[in-house]
């Protein structure tokens, strides 16, 4: 039988097309089209090409806030993942306590974002501060303003306090999806703390483990708020990760252009760090599937 | 390879059990001899995984004592008694290989390479596993997959019994018979002492030597499987085993006979006049349908190989079985007990009459 060709189908595809295209499409348009223009005000615009990209990729400011904001993404990751990971092999499997370590372990996650800056740029102050006041009264040298170990300490250790939390609860779902027999048997075939950690938990953690590595990657490698509110970025530019200079670029300088391309250049090193990840972390799974 | 005694053995989940109905198990004193294969059979949650778990040091009996070949193991953990465990669904190592986890236990015991190599060959050669040993365990199907958990239960030399706990659950139905005489084959190769758990009465018959039946937390039987189905001690046996199982119908006993409401019944022994509450129990094989008038036929199910008749008899409701050559209608029909096979059973225990 001849297939009536129907191309009315489409109608069907379009309130979705058209929700997108206004909520991302046309935006992200805008954008590649302010980076490959100049403009002086006045609703002028003049053709420049790839100049801006050239001249991102070849500033010096820009690879700064890449380099803090690649050991930022590290350090957080190579903290929050394993600390998460010990945190749920040790909470408690039923009873109230399981309860109450879940909500407890919620609430930094219900916190707003310049809340949790704006708790830590008052808990860390070295004057009134309960943690910087402590820290400084103990002999240590500890003023986020001031010194670019401190600012970094304090927003990492934020960041570790703010979403730690949420490796522990993917960890947790993955934890309490084993059977017990699984640990039964590891018991019976003499298995030791760590055999049954490598050879049973940690398979079985792996999936929501790899979400949990690109939420964390993709969050702190974007992260703006909380450092802006503690530090501003500062002192001098020690905190200056790439989405506040972005801003400071575009909003603060009103270079569009620039910061158009910025944008951009910032977009796809996100997309290819969560490809790379993605990528790694099934590398394994992919091959026993062969 | 050992005896298993549980002596005088109780279990509770509660921390202080008053009555026996805290009791998951409530006094067991039973010996199981070295080699033998064993079925636990009964309902859900009448104790046979609690039971199966006390074994093997999964959980502390509250009361009483478990012995291997003669020595109390009651305080050893799971790892240091020796035993192996299938369970009901596969538990392998996912990211290794068939190879990686025949070699775990020994690996975990410290044992040379070159004694695990050898031991692993032999095993996986007699399990016919030799071709897959070096694919990842993941990717198998579940039966084989449960040929690896037992595997890595035989492949420790010092194993003193094996213990399976529904391990054919999650088999397709052809493959369950395959696994199920690949298991009685191994068992009458190695002498193992076998405990297996079912509530498939047909697994437990055609698997176990003795067949060890449970019922809220006791063992009610351990017997034969003809002994199950001839002389069940307990009327759960009666009725648990056999499909259908045994008819069982409240009576008035006295002597050699017993009175169902006007009808009288021969019985084959001498009973005297027993007090409580007293039943017999006829299996629906034994009953005859005969030309006469005081019963009713109500129903009749064909199965194929044979009938059975729903029978109105004295106002209760029998499964008689009728041959699949005997013709058979709806309404009145005479109806004849087998003497020898009628049964007294008194507070669901059974009587032992005189000859």
């Amino acid at each position: 039988m001849q297939k009536k060709l129907n191309q009315k189908a489409w109608f069907l595809v379009l309130p979705v097309f058209l929700l997108v295209a206004f909520s991302a499409i046309i935006p992200l348009m805008t954008v590649v089209n302010y980076s490959v223009q100049d403009s002086f005000g006045n609703n002028e615009f003049y053709w420049v090409g790839t100049e801006w990209f050239v001249e991102i990729l070849n500033s010096e400011r820009f690879h700064s806030a890449l380099g803090r904001q690649l050991l930022f993404s590290g350090i957080i990751l190579v903290i929050e993942i394993p600390l998460g990971i010990w945190i749920a092999l040790r909470m408690p499997k039923k009873g109230w306590g399981a309860s109450l370590c879940l909500v407890l372990m919620a609430l930094p996650l219900l916190i707003p974002w310049n809340v949790v800056g704006t708790i830590w740029q008052i808990f860390a102050r070295a004057d009134i501060g309960l943690l910087g006041h402590t820290l400084a009264s103990l002999g240590i040298d500890y003023n986020y303003t001031q010194s670019a170990f401190s600012a970094w300490f304090t927003v990492i250790i934020m960041d570790v306090w703010h979403w730690t939390s949420l490796v522990v609860l993917l960890c947790y779902a993955g934890l309490s999806s084993i059977p017990n027999a699984f640990y039964q048997a590891a018991k019976i075939d003499g298995a030791s703390r760590w055999a049954v950690f490598r050879y049973i938990q940690f398979p079985k953690m792996k999936r929501v483990l790899m979400i949990a590595v690109l939420l964390r990657f993709m969050d702190s490698f974007m992260i703006y708020t909380e450092p802006f509110v503690v530090t501003g970025g500062g002192p001098g530019n020690a905190t200056t990760f790439l989405s506040i200079d972005l801003v400071k670029m575009a909003i603060g300088q009103f270079d569009l252009g620039p910061a158009a391309a910025f944008s951009l250049v910032y977009f796809l090193i996100v997309l290819l760090m969560s490809w790379v990840f993605y990528t790694v972390m099934t590398a394994s799974d992919a091959e026993a599937n062969k | 390879m050992a005896e298993i005694h549980l002596k005088d053995m109780a279990h509770s989940y509660l921390q202080n059990p008053q009555e026996p109905e805290d009791y998951a198990l409530k006094g067991l004193d039973h010996v199981w001899e070295d080699g033998g294969a064993y079925a636990l059979l009964g309902p859900s949650g009448c104790g046979k995984t609690t039971l199966l778990n006390i074994i093997s040091g999964l959980l502390t009996p509250s009361k009483g004592s478990v012995l291997f070949g003669g020595s109390d193991v009651t305080a050893l953990d799971t790892a240091h008694r020796n035993i192996a465990q299938v369970f009901q669904f596969p538990v392998i190592y996912d990211t290794m290989t068939v190879r990686q986890n025949l070699e775990f236990p020994l690996k975990n015991r410290g044992m040379a390479a070159a004694d695990i190599d050898a031991r692993v060959t032999e095993i996986a050669d007699m399990l016919d596993i030799t071709s897959q040993l070096n694919k990842r365990a993941s990717n198998l199907s579940a039966d084989a997959k449960q040929i690896i958990s037992l595997g890595r239960g035989l492949v420790r030399s010092d194993v003193n019994a094996i213990l399976f706990d529904e391990p054919l659950t999650v088999i397709d139905p052809h493959k369950k018979w395959l696994l199920r005489s690949k298991l009685k084959e191994l068992h009458q190769q190695f002498g193992f002492t076998m405990v297996y758990v079912t509530h498939d009465q047909t697994e437990a018959l055609t698997f176990a030597d003795k067949v060890v039946v449970m019922y809220g937390g006791e063992v009610v039987q351990i017997g034969t499987p003809e002994e199950l189905f001839e002389r069940p001690a307990h009327t759960f046996v009666g009725y648990f085993i056999g499909s259908p199982g045994m008819n069982i119908l409240p009576a008035h006993v006295e002597g050699r006979t017993a009175m169902l409401g006007d009808m009288q019944i021969p019985l084959g022994c001498d009973y005297g006049t027993p007090k409580g509450k007293i039943e017999i129990g006829i299996r629906p094989e034994f009953l005859k349908l005969t030309t006469g008038t005081d019963a009713a036929i109500e129903g009749i199910e064909d199965l194929g190989r044979h009938k059975i008749a729903r029978v109105k008899f004295a106002g209760h409701s029998l499964a008689v079985l009728v041959p699949e050559s005997q013709p058979v209608a709806l309404g009145p029909t005479g109806l004849a007990f087998d003497p020898a096979c009628t049964l007294v059973y008194k507070d669901s225990h059974l009587c032992e009459g005189a000859v």
